[in-house]
């Protein structure tokens, strides 16, 4: 259903004139380039969650935009039940568009403070036609209790509620404009403990009721295992594996992967040998050569440093990018 | 059903403030000394200017009733009619309390009324500035600094030459001035909050440009705007009795207190100071009371001073 085909990410800071003077002048200011994204490909079937794991800062969240929306690819493209996802910049382009939507991390900055809780819900809805601005008010009861939000509190301001229900809040505003993909960033990373389930819950039974497809965005492994069909791992803007849950926790492929799956503090694997991820993540500015993970990775070979490993089917329905798997 | 019941019992004790944040803004204004008496002077002077008509002594330009025989009273004499003139008279017999309250009607009326004028355009300009970003936001902010390196009452005194007398104008002098104060206030804060995720939401939603501009960035801007906006009001009407006063202002017809002040400044020698000092008096509560209000706004709209 959604296609993402070899897209890239790049944020260039430019230079101020400042900086274009004194370049003038001789010295040797660049301008700075992030690859967020790095040709990243995948696709995703209907009906399916799609976990991306990766560490703080490897491009999930720019993906998510992109796939979104939010953000323009510098390149490729994003297909979307065959028609290619422009950023919803124009008005027209966007119609289409509504059936991506997205849940946000951080239940503060991502409802607006100053409007009331039925027309955060009801505003786009109304704008785009779905329903009429007469219905507006019943509209966004039912998709507040839709939600688990009581509808009598419609009236009033995102601060007047708890974390967990102004997420409930965000996932109401994105359902009702009728979406039928949802991307979640870390949607459940800024929430208690004990409410994280419930909003995770919340997610399952949406899919189940209105047959929605996810792309489920965390930096957690743990929290993706038990919703996810899919787990698509992530290092410094590029996919290293793609695999079914299933298979990914039964074995994992990538050296990365297990490193990632070795932070998880997992009951079966107490007593084991303890293999945290060694060194810092290094600079998206300055990514190593090669294979990105290679000077963090145990197995690294000469090969790594210079050559970058392209993301290879190593078995029925599973990717990985890794030198490794050439000698097998 | 009941798991929905269940569901939406996330703790939260707040859930039963049901306060707008207004009302939690003027519980905060409330508390505070300076602000209630400030904030009462500048009303007061507000119900003076607006009802100057209904409340003054005399019409003080209504040639009937002037006469140039009771000119030069001074305060709290009275005339030959039998009225007490509580701040004395002008050169022309005109009494100074009802000239002063005419006066601050146009003095209040043009700062308002520019400061309005610029907020809009100024604000509206900062929005884009910092919604497009790139090239946009560098061209308008060159023009911004261009504009707010020269002394505004130099570009004030230019424009007025080229302009002429009259209220639209100075209004036009005064909105030119300062816009880029706005502009500039309004991108500081739209930067900000460009970059939180109610704007991608909005985006997400396709709201459109101009709604998420101006439904969504603009309200969240408002509380620096505000401030800025009472701080200007006070400048535009300090920057109105100056030019005035320098005789490039307004026309002798619509005298404001900028206005009333130069009037009797060639009498201020010869022991007749009230037909400038009281006008000057004026002219100084005015200014201060609103600056002293803007002050107490911008401490309470402060995030960071905030308890
Ligand atoms: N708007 C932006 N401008 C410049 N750099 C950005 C921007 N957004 C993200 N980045 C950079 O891109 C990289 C990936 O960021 P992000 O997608 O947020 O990662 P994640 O969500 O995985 O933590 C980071 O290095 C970040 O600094
Ligand atoms: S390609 Fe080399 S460095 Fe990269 S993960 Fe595989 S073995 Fe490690
Ligand atoms: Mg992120």
């Amino acid at each position: 259903m959604l296609e993402i085909k070899d897209i890239s990410k790049r944020f260039v800071k430019r230079l101020d004139v400042a900086a274009k003077i004194a370049n003038r002048l001789g010295a040797s200011a660049k301008e700075e380039v992030v690859h967020a994204v790095d040709g990243v490909s995948i696709a995703i079937n209907k009906g399916e969650v799609v976990g991306l794991v990766g560490e703080s800062g490897c491009g999930k969240s720019t993906l998510g935009r992109m796939v979104a929306g939010i953000l323009e690819p510098t390149s490729g493209e994003i297909h979307y039940k065959g028609n290619a996802v422009a950023a919803k910049t124009g008005k027209d382009a966007a119609e289409a568009a509504l059936q991506i939507q997205m849940i946000f991390q951080d239940p503060f900055a991502s409802l607006n403070p100053r409007m009331r809780v039925e027309d955060i819900i009801g505003e786009a809805p109304v704008l785009h036609g779905i329903v009429a601005a007469s219905e507006k008010v019943s509209y966004v009861e039912q998709v507040m209790l839709r939600v688990g939000l009581d509808p009598e509190y419609r009236r009033r301001y995102p601060h007047q509620f708890s974390g967990g229900q102004r997420q409930r809040i965000g996932i109401a505003r994105a359902l009702a404009v009728k979406p039928d993909f949802l991307v979640c960033d870390e949607a459940i990373a800024a929430l208690d403990v004990s409410i994280q389930a419930q909003v995770i819950n919340l997610f399952m039974d949406l899919r189940r009721d209105l047959d929605l497809t996810y792309l489920f965005i965390s930096h957690d492994l743990s929290v993706v295992e038990h919703i996810s069909d899919r787990v698509v791992i992530m290092y410094l803007g590029r996919i290293v594996e793609v695999s079914p849950t299933d298979e990914l926790f039964e074995k994992t492929n990538h050296p990365y992967t297990t490193a990632l799956l070795n932070e998880v503090p997992r009951v079966e694997m107490r007593g084991l040998d303890y293999q945290p991820i060694s060194g810092e993540i290094p600079s998206p500015l300055d990514p190593p050569t090669g294979c990105h993970f290679h000077p963090r990775c145990l197995h690294a070979m000469d090969r790594c440093a210079a050559e970058r490993p392209e993301l290879r089917e190593i078995s029925p329905g599973r990717l990985a990018a890794c030198h490794l798997n050439d000698d097998k | 059903m009941s798991e929905i019941q269940q569901t939406t019992r996330d703790v939260n004790p707040d859930i039963l403030l049901v306060e707008t944040p207004f009302q939690r803004f003027m519980a905060d204004f409330l508390e505070d000394r300076v602000a209630v008496v400030s904030l009462g002077v500048l009303i007061g002077i507000i119900f003076i200017a607006l009802f100057a008509p209904l409340i003054s002594p005399m019409d003080p330009y209504d040639l009937a009733k002037v006469t140039i025989l009771n000119g030069k009273l001074p305060p709290g004499s009275q005339s030959m009619d039998g009225v007490t003139y509580w701040l004395g008279t002008d050169g022309a017999g005109r009494g100074l309390l009802s000239s002063i309250f005419y006066g601050l009607r146009i003095s209040l009326g043009v700062g308002v009324a520019s400061a309005v004028v610029a907020l809009c355009i100024g604000a509206s300009i900062g929005l884009v500035a910092a919604y497009y970003g790139g090239r946009t936001d560098t061209i308008i902010m060159r023009i911004v600094d261009i504009q707010l390196s020269f002394p505004a009452i130099l570009v004030a005194l230019v424009l007025l030459a080229v302009l002429g007398k009259g209220i639209d104008k100075i209004i036009i002098a005064l909105v030119i001035v300062q816009w880029a104060y706005y502009a500039r206030t309004v991108r500081a804060s739209a930067l900000v909050e460009r970059n939180k995720e109610y704007v991608e939401a909005a985006t997400c939603l396709a709201l459109g440009d101009r709604r998420i501009l101006f439904r969504h960035l603009l309200p969240n801007c408002m509380p620096p705007l505000i401030v800025v906006g009472t701080v200007q009001t006070a400048h535009a009407i300090s920057l109105e009795a100056t030019l005035s006063f320098l005789g490039v202002g307004l026309p002798i017809t619509e005298p404001s207190l900028g206005l009333l002040i130069a009037n009797g400044f060639e009498y201020m020698l010869s022991e007749k100071y009230w037909i400038s000092f009281f006008p000057g008096v004026a002219l100084l509560i005015t200014i201060v009371s609103i600056n002293l209000v803007g002050d107490q706004l911008r401490d309470i709209l402060n995030p960071r001073l905030q308890k």
